[in-house]
């Protein structure tokens, strides 16, 4: 049983997303796709899996050519897909997500909701995964939504399974389980492609690796074959610094004070409980942790975003519990939010006005309620040279940037003026590992120019190579405290928490 | 030095993005497009409206349909005669004379403001379909102001507008602050807000405050001279209510694009979230937004009672202003001089449309049709692409303006 | 090394929304009992007596006579009762419950007011409820059809008004059972118009909503002047008759109330059983609903995004038109412009209050009905409040009910969005 994806060419408007790529994997084999951000692999993966259609290139199975015009025909054929952001309805049960699309059904179209569950609990024994198949999505913790996703997979018989990018939600350990999860596929004679940007894991869990570098595959190799930095020359095209380039932290007042702050979420749950630290000017202190954890609003509390329910925020000694987000910036405190496209900038707006898309109301970008927008063009000429912004020019609408370019907008917007104290949610996230290096280069800088700096990021190495101090946090609270010297071991412990009490929500 | 590897232009839904992005509204403008561009769309709406109108005309010609039956050479004659008669009236109305052209512009006048007052709202991504609700309570002001006291026209008609802004301010508010407050979607508090001003205008019209003497119907006292608009040319329509248009058309041009609060205002409409995390307070803008396009509106009421005869408050004077409004504001693409010239057309098929009810006895519902199918046109650029065949630009978008009733 | 754990001292600073929103409601609540006591209770005299006729003419006779006063002291006792329980904040979770008990016992004491002194048909009123709550309730599930596939379909009320036209115009020309296929037949088709619009050509679905509302208003207005009123024929269709359901009907009150109605009535409950059923225990259901909440979910398994939507729609435009039709054929008999007068958007506001559930639109589609009926009855009655005020009761209560009563719910994940597929 052999998949092969051969010459496969996928045009868009623009952009080669793949060119002339080629692919095999047989039955009981593990193939890790590697690439970094914009390579092409998943672009590659949906059309394996029917949501697009390739320009060009054929697909086959045990040497039949097979085409695929949506998932339903690529499901019937055995392939079957673990998205990055999972396809689950947050307001169904387990049940009902797994069976969507395959539902066992009486008559008159009614449900078997015995069926259902009974199907459910069958395969959840037989591969461990150990899921209550009327728990509700959206109350389960990320690790067990990805196994009802693996339970659907499995619900339609799949006899190829793409995983794409599953490790980026799990703690450590739970991807230890993943793996011994995927092992037990392979076991049972499935054919597994894993793609993702993680080299370790791609080293421990394949068979064969192969790498995609702009829409092309460049290199096939055998894990005994490469290293991880032989691994991520391929991927990137020239030799990578894997560790970010600092000197040693000279840390000195503290600047910022987090005093028992407890924050709700949007279903007013505690997301964060309890939680003190403080960051000092010159060093850089890195919050890790998998999403989820309460770190989405640990950082909105910080910024004016949410209002805390109790505990203190102090800044250089002032009260900022209850700051809105304009006295936090005008308390000179850099802001580079999670999620750059919602929060950061106005996606149809230019580049010139997202620029000044937090000073607009300050001299000299405005006199009273009157704009001067020719200051607001020359600032937006200055910044987008110094920070070697890629844009046509400062009057495009800032969409047509890359997320690279997209994210230097919001960061030279940030850090141009005096920074007290910088709080980074997740600001690597998504974009190619040129801008990465530029951004982490301008955090480092900064911190050197003596702020205060608060980084959040569900990328360990990210956060292991930046920062001076780490503080893992699991569950709202804060679980462990290291220095830069940790180890990823001693780290992928504190993000534990507590084992035995999410496998007991789990069942 | 680094190798970037980016593109300049990526698809909308490359790797990063995670798959449900919502497509944020549309610059409203018009991304990217050409003069011509810009307007061959809405010139072909218009044309494509005004043949399915030929064809309502024709389809409900009574006394020519049975004809078709016996003599179909005769009947289509009659057809084209009666659609022709038609639409020459409409023309003849619009733009055939001086009195036409003054006729136009009258009308355009208040279809200009409430235009602006719904554009406004469009921008900042508010649906204001109150502007009827607004322009009652705006213009019951005014008429209270304009029949209360006498003072010289210069002093009279500026108070008499400065308080109708407040008063349609305030009425657009109330919908701005539940909005802001408890969310409630203001497509829903603005219609019902709606009817309420429209029974409460029928309440106060029955008052004794309010209602001329010696009448028992829903009709005020008469607006002292010193506060009814001026006329300005002998015995044309057309009053200085015109010229308050084109003030109110600069200055929402000013507001949106030279000021802060403009500023704020279209970033909060794209997008909420940015505009929270920049420092905006969203609550507050919702509601000067809904006050901005309520003022707007109580500017286009207060010209229906003190700019034309019989300058007395009667029941349901607002019309259907407001709702052809909205028409205005999407085919204008809520710019200031897109509504000017949206008004201007509308101002025409009214005129037009008057004379066509009385010379051709076509009733002048049917310009509310027209107006609908150019929204529709107007709102969907693919469609009338289809129509015609037209290419479409690469860069062109939906035009989705709302969110949802979260909001 | 110390690791920072929490401890348990929390200092609780501020409150949550939920309790902000309780101590505001218990407020309320306060303040309307202390108008009750004013207004209702010492503002009549005590010797007053308040008689509600419980029967239909033509039943045995069924009254019930209560002091005026004595119960609107009654009500403002027990409403100071809940707002005062309300403020306590100790089970913010029945706050909803105890103002909809508090909002039902004001209407009572307001109605013992109005009927100080004078008899008065409940019965003819809590019928009427009933009644005025069909279209409501009609407009609340076609939306709610739409809105669970996330499609926002502000345009019912064009499709009640355009349906409720064709309906008098082909019930005149054919028949009744002519009028009332036709008139669903409309509404399906506006339901199309309206999955055309925004699925396929992405218009944003509000404007493409107001835009099918403007187009019927004008078109039927337009037709109404034009057609109708010189051909009057066409405009006077017979009209649907009622028929008492046997045993049920014959239940005091409740009978009169519930059961004894034309068929469009039924034809509602059968609608929001057969929704109700439909949506949480069939396949069609959970497909249509995963369709609404997370599109692309649906589509990695299969499931057409696109033709759900559109089949969903039109079937909410059927209802519609179902709705149409009993305004002119059952309700009134002929056909004026501007009949609905804002009843479609009342029914988007009854659908947000049941919370997009079938069962919820029954509901809220009541309360509403009882709003229109008193627009309605309470003019006979003589009250010291002026018509106009009456006449916006429906209005202010969509508002209020909107804005404050419901607090804030979820419609489904995705509403508004257009699916864009590559």
């Amino acid at each position: 049983m052999e998949l092969a994806l051969t010459g496969i060419t996928k045009q868009f408007p623009g952009v080669l997303a793949n060119d002339n790529v080629n692919l095999t994997v047989s039955e009981g084999e593990i193939v890790a796709l590697l690439g970094e951000n914009g390579a092409g692999k998943t672009t590659l993966m949906n059309i394996l899996y029917g949501l697009y259609h390739p320009t060009s290139g054929t697909v086959e199975i045990d040497g039949k050519p097979v085409q695929f015009h949506s998932p339903g025909d690529a499901i019937k054929a055995g392939i079957g897909m673990v998205h990055q952001h999972f396809m689950l309805v947050p307001v169904f049960t387990v049940a009902e997500n797994v069976i969507l699309g395959d539902e066992p059904t009486k008559r008159a179209g009614i449900i078997n909701r015995a069926k259902a569950k009974k199907t459910v609990t069958e395969i959840s024994r037989r591969y461990k995964l150990d899921v209550d198949p009327d728990a509700i999505i959206e109350d389960l913790p990320v690790g067990i939504q990805q196994r009802v996703e693996i339970i659907k997979v499995l619900e339609r018989q799949a006899r190829f399974v793409v995983f794409d990018e599953p490790t980026s939600v799990l703690t450590p350990t739970e991807v230890e389980g993943f793996f011994e999860i995927v092992q037990s596929l392979k076991a049972d004679g499935k054919g597994i492609i894993f793609i993702s940007h993680k080299l370790g894991e791609a080293l421990e869990i394949a068979d064969r690796i192969v790498i995609m570098r702009r829409g092309k595959t460049v290199a096939e190799v055998l894990p005994r074959d490469v290293d991880e930095a032989g691994l991520a020359e391929l991927m990137v095209g020239r030799p990578v610094d894997l560790v970010v380039d600092k000197a040693e932290a000279e840390p000195k007042d503290v600047v910022l004070s987090v005093e028992h702050l407890t924050v709700l979420d949007d279903r007013n749950r505690r997301a964060i409980d309890g939680v003190s630290f403080q960051v000092r000017s010159g060093e850089i202190v890195g919050i890790a942790g998998v999403q989820g954890n309460g770190q989405t609003e640990l950082v909105e509390a910080l910024t004016g975003l949410r209002t805390p329910l109790g505990g203190r925020v102090m800044l250089k000694g002032d009260d900022m519990t209850v700051a809105s987000p304009r006295a936090m910036h005008q308390a000179n405190v850099a802001h580079v939010p999670e999620d750059r496209q919602k929060s950061g900038l106005v996606l149809p707006f230019t580049v010139t006005e997202n620029i000044v898309l937090n000073s607009y109301y300050e001299r000299p970008l405005s006199r009273g309620v009157i704009m001067d927008w020719d200051e607001a063009r020359d600032r937006a000429t200055r910044l987008v040279e110094e920070y070697d912004v890629r844009t046509p020019g400062i009057e495009v609408p800032v969409s047509n940037l890359s997320g690279g370019n997209q994210q230097k907008v919001i960061v030279a917007r940030e850090f141009d003026r005096d920074v007290a104290l910088v709080i980074a949610s997740q600001p690597t996230r998504g974009i190619d590992v040129g801008s990465i290096e530029y951004i982490h280069s301008r955090i480092v800088e900064e911190r050197d120019l003596g702020a205060a700096v608060l980084i959040v990021s569900s990328e360990l190495d990210e956060v292991m190579a930046l920062s001076d101090r780490i503080l893992v946090m699991y569950e709202g609270k804060i679980a462990g405290e290291f220095d830069a010297t940790a180890s990823t071991t001693e780290i992928g412990l504190a993000m534990l928490g507590s084992t035995e009490g999410q496998n007991e929500q789990a069942s | 030095m680094t190798d970037n590897g980016d593109a300049q232009t990526e698809p909308l839904v490359t790797e990063d993005s995670p798959p449900g992005d919502r497509s944020s509204m549309d610059r409203i403008a018009g991304v990217g497009s050409s003069l011509r561009q810009a307007l061959l769309v809405p010139a072909l709406a218009v044309l494509t409206a005004l043949i399915v109108g030929a064809i309502i005309i024709a389809a409900t010609d009574l006394d020519t349909l049975p004809l078709w039956g016996t003599d179909p050479g005769e009947a289509f004659r009659q057809t084209m005669s009666g659609i022709g008669k038609a639409y020459k009236a409409l023309f003849v109305g619009s733009v055939g004379s001086p009195r036409a052209i003054s006729e136009t512009l009258f009308a355009a006048t208040p279809l200009i403001l409430a235009g602006l007052a719904v554009a406004v709202g469009f921008q900042a991504g508010l649906f204001n379909i109150g502007v009827n609700g607004q322009m009652h309570i705006g213009g019951m002001v005014a008429l209270w102001v304009g029949f209360s006291v006498t003072l010289p026209a210069i002093i009279h008609i500026p108070l008499a507008i400065a308080a109708a802004i407040m008063g349609g301010a305030i009425w657009g508010g109330i919908s701005g602050v539940l909005k802001a407050r408890t969310g409630a979607h203001e497509v829903i508090t603005t219609i019902m807000l709606n009817f309420v001003a429209l029974f409460m205008v029928d309440y106060l019209l029955k008052t004794s405050v309010f209602q001329a003497p010696g009448r028992n119907d829903p009709i005020s006292q008469k607006v002292n001279a010193s506060a009814q608009f001026p006329t300005l040319i002998g015995d044309f329509r057309l009053q200085i209510g015109f010229f308050f248009s084109l003030a109110a058309v600069a200055f929402v041009w000013w507001l949106m694009y030279r000021s802060t609060i403009g500023f704020e205002f279209r970033a909060v409409g794209y997008n909420p979230h940015g505009g929270r995390y920049a420092g905006m307070s969203v609550a507050w803008i919702y509601l000067g937004v809904m006050a901005v396009s309520g003022g707007l509106a109580g500017i286009a009421g207060t010209n229906q009672i003190l700019g034309l005869e019989p300058y007395r408050g009667i029941s349901n004077f607002a019309g259907t202003v407001g709702f052809d409004a909205i028409a205005l504001a999407l085919l204008g693409r809520s710019h200031p001089v897109g509504v000017l010239f949206a008004g201007i057309l509308f101002g025409a098929l009214r005129a037009g449309g008057r004379e066509m009810q009385g010379a051709a006895g076509v009733p002048i519902d049917l310009v509310l049709v027209l107006q609908a199918l150019i929204i529709v046109m107007i709102a969907a650029p693919r469609l009338v692409r289809a129509i015609y065949r037209i290419k479409t630009p690469d860069q062109e978008l939906s035009t989705t303006v709302s969110t949802g009733w979260g909001g | 090394m110390a690791v920072t754990t929490s401890t348990d001292i929390v200092e609780k600073v501020r409150s949550t929304p939920e309790e902000r929103r309780a101590t505001a409601i218990g407020i309320v609540l306060v303040a309307i009992a202390a108008f009750v006591l004013w207004v209702f209770a010492l503002g009549v005299d005590s010797s007053y007596v308040s008689t509600f006729n419980l029967s239909l003419p033509g039943d045995p006779d069924l009254t019930w006579a209560v002091s005026s006063q004595v119960l609107s002291f009654v009500v403002a006792a027990i409403i100071a009762f809940i707002g005062g329980w309300v403020l306590r904040r100790t089970h913010v979770k029945w706050t909803n419950l105890g103002l909809a008990i508090a909002l039902t016992l004001f209407a009572l004491a307001f109605l013992t007011w109005a009927a100080a002194d004078k008899s008065f048909s409940l019965v003819g009123m809590l019928r009427s409820t009933v009644i005025l709550s069909v279209p409501v309730t009609l407009g609340a599930l076609t939306g709610l059809m739409c809105e669970r596939v996330a499609i926002i379909n502000i345009a019912i009320e064009g499709q009640l008004l355009t349906a409720a036209f064709v309906g008098t115009v082909a019930g005149s020309a054919w028949g009744i059972w002519a009028g009332l296929i036709g008139a669903m037949l409309t509404g399906a088709i506006l339901g199309l118009v309206l999955a055309v619009l925004s699925i396929r050509y992405r218009i944003d679905q509000i404007i493409a909503g107001v835009v099918i509302n403007i187009f019927a208003l004008g078109l039927t207005s337009f037709l109404a002047r034009r057609v109708l009123s010189v051909t009057p024929e066409l405009n006077s269709p017979g009209r649907f008759s009622s028929h008492k359901i046997p045993l049920l009907g014959d239940i005091p009150v409740l009978g009169s109330m519930f059961f004894n109605h034309n068929m469009f009535v039924y034809g509602t409950y059968a609608l929001v059983l057969i929704l109700h059923f439909g949506f949480f225990y069939t396949r069609w259901g959970l497909r249509s609903r995963a369709v609404g909440e997370h599109p692309k979910a649906a589509d990695t398994v299969g499931i057409d995004v696109y033709w759900t939507r559109y089949r969903n729609v039109v079937l909410g435009g059927l209802i519609a038109g179902f709705g149409g039709a009993f305004l002119t054929l059952a309700q009134v008999s002929r056909f004026e412009e501007n009949l609905t007068a804002g009843i479609g958007y009342i029914g988007l506001a009854a659908m947000i209050f049941g919370r997009w559930m079938p069962f919820g639109a029954l509901g809220a589609g009541l309360v509403f009905g009882f709003a229109l009926t008193l627009q309605q009855k309470l003019g006979i009655l003589g009250t010291p409040i002026p018509s106009e005020f009456l006449s916006m009761t429906p209005y202010l209560v969509t508002i209020i009910v909107v804005a404050g009563v419901v607090g804030r719910s979820r419609p489904p994940a995705a509403d508004g969005q257009p699916y864009i597929k590559d």
